[in-house]
């Protein structure tokens, strides 16, 4: 079965690319045009559906969630917190000055 | 030697003290010595915490304390967070992480006596279908095509799961199932494999993917075996606001009920076209089976069934691209060094994430993004719906569904991966009840024409899984299915 | 009385929004067991939820959601039973998870309404769009290394109470009196203690500049204003600011900034350069809050009496004018003062003295009334004393000082100096014939018609009895005399 492509233009793939935080080569950007044109074609599928009247499926399982009493069961645990850190300076992780 | 024990055969001979647990984990870290390196199902295996663990097993078998699982050697997929053991999704900006906690279904299997040989593949961040998108290399299915070696996929994202048990390096395995990832590799691996029902075991500190879909579940050669697994994984947990808060039922017990009386329902929308006969024919034998031992046959409608990849291809992308924003090399994991903030996330995040992985959050995002939320995430969501609603009316008619796990048997690494056809008809089957959220077990059932496991699928009512261990230990017993995948520890090795 | 700014082309009227970010007074943090009390060593109140872990999951914390649904009570608005959590998008040294878990859709509490009142003594309504409930961030340090920014988690993830303001407000004094009013409700409630100055309270002015009877034009947000001094600059900077583009025929952007204090200006944020593509959607980990009309109910009844319903209960109860009221509520802990000295006493004199000598003092000694060195009932003991004519004014005046230092009774102050006014007649006659007798010359001016030399006569008396004539009977005996 084939399915249409959305036609998805190269400043869209790198806008979302930024979004996500994920550099792309130029050289994929095209590939990717492909790709995801493809998926999000596929997708487009849904339109067929009528869907008046459905409400969103929420949950599954229990309507509601229970609440935690409000008491302090964690914490204090500076060395763990911090064991992966690819870098760190005494208890603070550090990362590349950042300008505001 | 270790192919010949099940959990509850070796649980039996433990009690029994005809073997210790030392010596059972020992011919395990044997079998895995010898057949990892025609396998690969482990990222990370953990030899002295084993035998330290096996000791412990021992001494609480002496003392007559020994929990259900006390001393069985079995192995952890690798997104269970396991506490001082690196745990890694299987990619690369997990690569160092060594997590100062335990996951609550792992943490479970400890506190019930546990050996843990180690942490099993899958594909990177469970995405994916054929453990072919691990960031350390392909697992390979033990089994073999009778005429050929060609190296077969052992399924995903849980194959190092289904590989490790299906070949004897351990005795059972835990995997997650967001979309099929346990009940496909358990077909294609001939092994059973049980998605819960969500809510049903704990994902605290499991590595999420798409949290309203994830959700762990056993391995095992057996439907008892199944059984007494989930029996310790599952169990409410205050730590996780979406499991539900149930009694967990003994699952083992009900394997012996039978299914006399019980309704199995046919969905007339899984007979596709361009389905192999072989599965067909299987399917029809699987529904014999079960009609000779006192079940009632029915036809049912699930006329959204064909929406379930489309819904499920917007809402796990969606989660996904959500859920992955944490992984930006500032508090663990992979870092490639920047010199602004903008750059170290883009790099990191570009060298740590394979290409499936990619993908799927770029399409995550961008259905999440501004203009298009209603149109696809929201609509996907009412879908959503209308699918759930579609099973609970079928269960309105009957107890249980019958169906193939998948359209055929395990594909070579490399050959069809790009072929629509056959990757559409693969997730139609297990897709919509991850999407619906109801319990679906995969049973072994028989051959294909190349000697290829072939798998039958149960699927039942919100938390009534007891309902699917009691039709899937009568396949089990219909199917008599004996047979052995070709690497594997055989008797004596 | 409108607040106009006017400018070349006639006058502008200002358009003020407030959001404020309210810290929730509770032990734990919103979704994790870590403690959300200030303060901390750096990563020590950290669960691995909040620093955004794999596999690590939010557990609501059912005390936050409860001063959720008193504020909202407190602000008279209307609570939603159910509600729903949303994740906001995006990227940030200090938002371990990639999305602060936020309330979008289904916030928990509805529309209210805020009473201020101005300086001209008119009360103006300020409406409340709605609050809900959202996670705090850590907080990032770019000053202590060159090249560096350093990251503390300790308040990712603790509660906070997002209150946004309908764009009522008109001038900067309308944006103080609506602050001021907030922080005192809120702190009545405790469920934020307001400290602006530690950041448990911050807010964002949105701010927009129009003709009268125009519609609302661009809006420009200034973010996290941590007074309500500079909440006022900021305004009035901004809305000159924009009027002067305007006014210049080009166009204000819409546009995120921040104010500086020293240079009375604001500017653009620079790290919010992304349009905001939040992609909200409802959090998968977290299933509807929903909560009973009973329990909120249960919560309404516990509540405190709110700073209006007390102010005019001061009023009509003790007697008392509306701005002595007024202030006198400002603070819980001052009005429960004053409830304790006034009570079975003149609740004018009570406030005349709060409001007097007893603040000046406190402001003296640097004390608040939390910390005051004598309790309510140690002063009401001192106004005893005046009331059953024991001591004059003047005498109380010291004496009152002199308990503030040492933290000493009226009582025992008194005797220990002998300050007891004194009532015996004969003792009062004598010091005034001596000090007519002392002064002959001031005598005659008076019977010549020097009224205003009674002062003088009075001053003297009371320097001859050391302060302690009772005033009365002095201004009786002298006339008598004269």
């Amino acid at each position: 079965m084939s399915s249409s492509s959305v036609p998805l233009d190269p400043d869209t793939v790198r806008r979302i690319a930024r979004l996500a935080r994920i550099r792309l080569a130029e050289k994929d950007v095209a590939q990717l045009q492909g790709e995801l044109g493809a998926i999000l074609g596929w997708i487009e599928q849904l339109n067929e559906v009528d869907v008046s009247g459905v409400d969103p499926l929420a949950n599954i399982g229990a309507a509601a969630m229970t609440m935690r009493e409000d008491v302090v069961t964690d914490g204090n645990q500076t060395d763990a917190v911090l064991a992966n850190a690819p870098a760190r300076s005494g208890p603070f992780f550090t990362v590349p000055k950042v300008v505001e | 030697m270790t192919l010949e024990f099940t959990l509850a055969s070796a649980r039996a001979a433990l009690r029994r003290r005809t073997i210790s647990a030392r010596e059972l984990t020992q011919a395990h870290l044997d079998a895995v010595a010898a057949l990892e390196p025609h396998i690969h199902a482990f990222i990370t295996v953990t030899p002295d915490m084993a035998l330290a663990q096996a000791d412990a097993a021992d001494a609480a078998l002496a003392r007559g304390k020994a929990g259900p699982l006390a001393g069985l050697p079995v192995a952890i997929k690798d997104v269970f967070c396991t506490k001082g053991v690196k745990t890694t999704a299987a990619s690369r900006i997990l690569e160092p992480f060594v997590p100062p906690y335990e996951s609550t279904v792992t943490a479970n299997m400890l506190r019930d006596g546990a050996v843990f040989l180690g942490k099993l593949n899958l594909d990177e961040f469970a995405m994916g279908s054929a453990t072919t998108n691990s960031a350390f290399g392909a697992t390979i299915n033990p089994w073999q095509r009778a005429d050929s070696n060609t190296p077969l996929v052992p399924g995903g994202s849980s194959g190092g799961s289904a590989a490790a048990v299906a070949s004897g390096m351990a005795l059972a395995a835990t995997g997650t199932d967001t979309g099929g990832s346990i009940r496909q590799p358990a077909s294609y691996c001939g092994i059973v494999g049980i998605k819960p029902t969500y809510g049903r075991c704990s994902r605290y500190g499991v590595v999420a993917f798409a949290s309203s879909l994830d959700q762990p579940g056993p391995f095992a050669r057996t439907v008892e075996d199944a059984a007494i697994l989930l029996g310790s994984m599952a169990g409410h947990d205050p730590k996780d606001s979406t499991s539900a808060n149930r009694a967990v039922p003994d699952f083992a017990a009900a394997t012996q009920r039978g299914v006399k009386g019980l309704k199995i329902g046919v969905p007339r929308e899984y007979r596709v076209d361009g389905m192999p006969p072989e599965i067909e024919a299987l399917w029809r034998q699987g529904l014999d089976w079960l009609r000779a031992e006192g079940a009632e046959i029915v036809d049912v409608s699930l006329p959204h069934t064909k929406y379930g990849l489309a819904t499920y291809y917007i809402v796990a992308p969606a989660e996904a691209s959500s859920n992955l924003a944490r992984y930006d090399g500032v508090r663990y994991g992979l870092r490639v060094p920047a010199n602004d903030l903008k750059d170290l996330y883009e790099e990191t995040r570009a060298a740590g994430f394979g290409a499936e992985v990619r993908r799927r959050i770029l399409i995550g995002t961008y259905v999440l993004s501004a203009g298009y939320y209603d149109a696809f995430y929201l609509k996907a969501q009412k879908v959503r719906a209308l699918i759930l609603k579609d099973f609970t009316d079928a269960f309105g008619q009957v107890d249980a569904l019958l169906t193939p796990t998948t359209p055929s048997a395990a594909f070579a690494i490399g050959e069809n991966e790009d072929d629509p056809v056959k990757m559409y008809l693969n997730d139609i089957f297990t897709v919509p009840a991850s999407i619906a959220g109801i319990p679906g077990m995969s049973v072994p059932a028989g051959l294909d024409a190349q000697g290829l496991p072939l798998g039958l699928q149960v699927l039942g009512r919100h938390f009534d899984e007891e309902t699917i261990f009691a039709v899937g230990a009568a396949l089990e017993r219909a199917a008599g299915f004996t047979a052995r995948p070709r690497i594997r520890m055989g008797e004596g090795a | 009385m409108t607040y106009i700014i006017e400018g070349r082309t006639g006058p502008w009227e200002l358009v003020i929004g407030l959001e404020v970010h309210a810290q929730v007074v509770s032990n734990a943090k919103l979704f994790s067991g870590a403690s959300a009390m200030y303060g901390g060593e750096p990563n020590a109140q950290v669960s691995f939820v909040d620093a955004g872990f794999p596999g690590m999951l939010p557990v609501i914390n059912r005390e936050c959601v409860a001063q959720a649904v008193r504020t909202g009570l407190g602000l008279k608005a209307q609570i939603n039973l159910v509600s729903r959590f949303d994740r906001k998008n995006y990227f940030y040294a200090d938002l371990p998870q990639g999305y602060q878990i936020s309330q979008f859709a289904h916030p928990i509490v509805g529309t209210g309404v805020i009473d201020i009142e101005l300086e001209s003594g008119e009360i103006r309504q300020i409406g409340v769009t709605r609050l809900h409930l959202e996670q705090d961030a850590g907080k990032s340090m770019h000053d202590q290394h060159p090249a560096q920014s350093f990251i503390d988690l300790n308040r990712a993830g603790v509660a906070l109470m997002e209150i946004v303001s309908e764009p009522d407000m008109r001038s900067p004094e309308e944006a103080g009196a609506y602050l001021r009013k907030l922080r005192t409700i809120l702190r009545y409630l405790g469920t934020c203690d307001g400290n602006m100055e530690e950041g448990s309270m911050r807010a964002d002015v949105n701010v927009s500049v129009r003709k009268t009877g125009e519609p609302f034009r661009t809006r420009c947000e200034i973010k996290n204003v941590n007074s309500v001094r500079f909440v006022m600059q900021a305004i009035e900077a901004e809305a000159r600011r924009q009027v002067e583009i305007w006014e210049a025929g080009e166009t204000v952007d819409q546009e995120t900034r921040l104010y500086d204090p020293a240079r009375g200006e604001t500017r653009p944020m620079r790290s919010k350069e992304d349009a905001h593509d939040y992609r909200y959607f409802p959090d998968p980990d977290l299933l509807p809050l929903v909560i009973e009309q009973a329990w909120v109910d249960e919560l309404a009844s516990a509540l405190p009496e709110l700073p209006d319903a007390k102010k005019a209960r001061f009023i009509s109860q003790y007697g008392i004018p509306a701005y002595d009221s007024g202030v006198l509520v400002m603070e819980q802990a001052t009005a429960d003062f004053y409830e304790t000295l006034a009570k079975g006493r003149d609740g004018k004199a009570a406030s005349n003295w709060m409001l007097g000598d007893f603040f000046a003092g406190l402001n003296r000694l640097g004390k608040s009334i939390e910390t005051s060195p004598i309790s309510a009932s140690a002063l009401g003991g001192l106004l005893d004393l005046i009331a059953d004519a024991t001591i004059n004014g003047k005498i109380a005046k010291e004496v009152l000082e002199a308990m503030m230092e040492t933290g000493a009774s009226a009582l025992s102050i008194v005797e220990e100096r002998g300050l007891k006014q004194v009532t015996d007649t004969g003792a009062i006659d004598a010091a005034v014939d001596a000090v007519l007798a002392a002064n002959p010359d001031k005598l005659a001016e008076y019977k010549a018609g020097k009224d205003k030399l009674f002062g003088f006569f009075v001053g003297q008396v009371m320097k001859a009895m050391a302060g302690k004539g009772n005033p009365a009977l002095v201004n009786e005996a002298i006339r008598r005399k004269l």
